[in-house]
């Protein structure tokens, strides 16, 4: 049994940003689902674990963890020599100070209007909520703006910190793959001539894609 | 070189970086960015930092933005100067990072929208949303209660040491206690309240609530 568990359910954007990371690392790990339409991750006893009552949770040998972006840091120091050895740069601490500058502006920027429309536009039918039509106007709106910086960016670089895929990029992944399968907004970024190019790009890799059948097995019946 | 941190001493995102480099020693000088003016959003100002927000930093040739990434960097940067800002053991290091993300996700935006709305806005003579007000301190004060069970059973919130997840909630939650007339958010938590007390009597501390005052430029240690 691998040492490393991560607890949530796949449809959560963040346990699958640590999925595609634990996946590139080649890390081996077992997925213990959380039933969050039961209230599992209110229990007492996964609060004694996330005490936010959110998902996911991980776990190996040394360490109970949670927020996604902290748990994929853990990995990534971790295992500096296992799977893809790029994804915090080559070592200087400059590269790095870029690539955490991005992963600011995906946490600061890019989250909370993507989180927002994706909740609007996917969940809220889903769970049978009212969409908020002024909630997805301006969070739109906003995503719009980013995408914009986005988009200048990346027509001078291949990706976002750099000329090479790094933990930056792999952060976005999850709620681009809920704008592009799970909303009709998906061309917010496919219409987007360097952010399309970039989305194709991140999206192909061989670690998303299994994130996403991943994704298809636990919502097939 | 000295340090130039763009910006403006008052806001918070500057005062994050302004804190880390004064518990590291490290020389910095302010260069104004008028925000009253929108200097932030102008082309200029767009072509160093394109998100429009305060502050970057220019270090000789080394430039950077986002607060957290900035004081991460100079936290790794200066490990052995000054007070241990990030922990010596992966295991600790992973610790602050869980906790400086759940300052950037789960209480930085609550106490964004109360010292925008009972701050900001009154200030520039606009009414700021009452019920958004009373919406995020509703949730702020679970978040606290959170924080207060974790400082229970430990001094800091990653551990027996200040560390930069700690530092990074001092500029926001100064304005929240003192601008915006809820210290009792603070006061009526015990374990948070000696921490708070603690966390700001720090030299440092008084040193950026000094530079503010007086509207000093430069910080040489």
């Amino acid at each position: 049994m691998a040492a490393v568990k991560v607890y949530g359910p796949t449809l959560s954007t963040a346990v699958c940003r640590v999925l595609a990371c634990l996946l590139e690392k080649e890390v081996d790990f077992q997925l213990l689902p959380v039933d969050m339409s039961k209230g599992q991750h209110r229990s007492p006893d996964f609060l004694k674990l996330h005490p936010f009552g959110q998902v996911p949770v991980f776990q190996d040998e040394s360490i109970s963890l949670f927020e996604s972006r902290a748990i994929c840091r853990y990995i990534l120091d971790k295992y500096p020599e296992k799977g893809n050895t790029l994804l915090l740069g080559r070592g200087g601490l400059i590269e790095r100070a870029s690539i955490d500058q991005w992963l600011e502006a995906e946490g600061q920027s890019f989250n909370p209007p993507s989180s927002a429309l994706v909740f609007q536009l996917a969940f809220a039918p889903r769970m049978k909520l009212k969409q908020d039509e002024k909630a997805i106007r301006q969070n739109e709106d906003k995503l719009k703006k980013v995408l914009d910086v986005y988009e200048r960016r990346l027509g001078e670089t291949r990706f976002l910190a750099g000329d090479e895929f790094s933990f930056a990029d792999l952060s976005h992944l999850p709620n681009c793959q809920c704008l592009v399968s799970g909303t009709d907004r998906g061309g917010l970024l496919t219409e987007r001539e360097n952010v399309g190019r970039w989305w194709a790009e991140i999206s192909s890799r061989p670690s998303w894609k299994k994130v996403v059948e991943m994704q298809s097995a636990e919502t097939s019946p | 070189m000295t340090v130039k941190i763009y910006g403006f001493t008052p806001a918070v995102c500057p005062q994050r970086v302004m804190l880390c480099l004064i518990e590291k020693g490290i020389a910095f000088e302010i260069i104004p960015v008028d925000l009253q003016k929108l200097e932030q959003k102008q082309p200029n100002y767009l072509s160093k930092q394109p998100f429009g927000q305060v502050p970057y930093v220019v270090d000789g040739d080394f430039e950077l933005y986002e607060s957290r990434a900035i004081v991460r960097y100079y936290a790794a940067k200066y490990a052995d100067k000054g007070p241990d800002l990030f922990g010596r053991t992966l295991e600790e290091k992973a610790l602050v990072d869980q906790w400086l993300d759940i300052e950037a996700i789960n209480f930085n935006p609550l106490v964004f929208s109360i010292v925008f709305n009972l701050h900001v806005l009154p200030q520039s003579g606009a009414t700021g949303n009452a019920a958004e007000v009373e919406a995020a301190v509703e949730k702020l004060g679970a978040v606290l209660d959170i924080y207060d069970r974790q400082l229970s059973k430990t001094k800091y919130l990653a551990g027996d040491r200040f560390t930069l997840a700690d530092l990074t909630h001092i500029p926001a939650t100064m304005y929240v206690v003192g601008k915006c007339g809820l210290s009792q958010l603070i006061d009526d938590r015990e374990h948070v309240e000696a921490w708070w007390k603690d966390i700001t009597n720090r030299p440092a501390v008084k040193r950026v609530i000094s530079m503010v005052d007086s509207n000093a430029l430069s910080f040489s240690p």
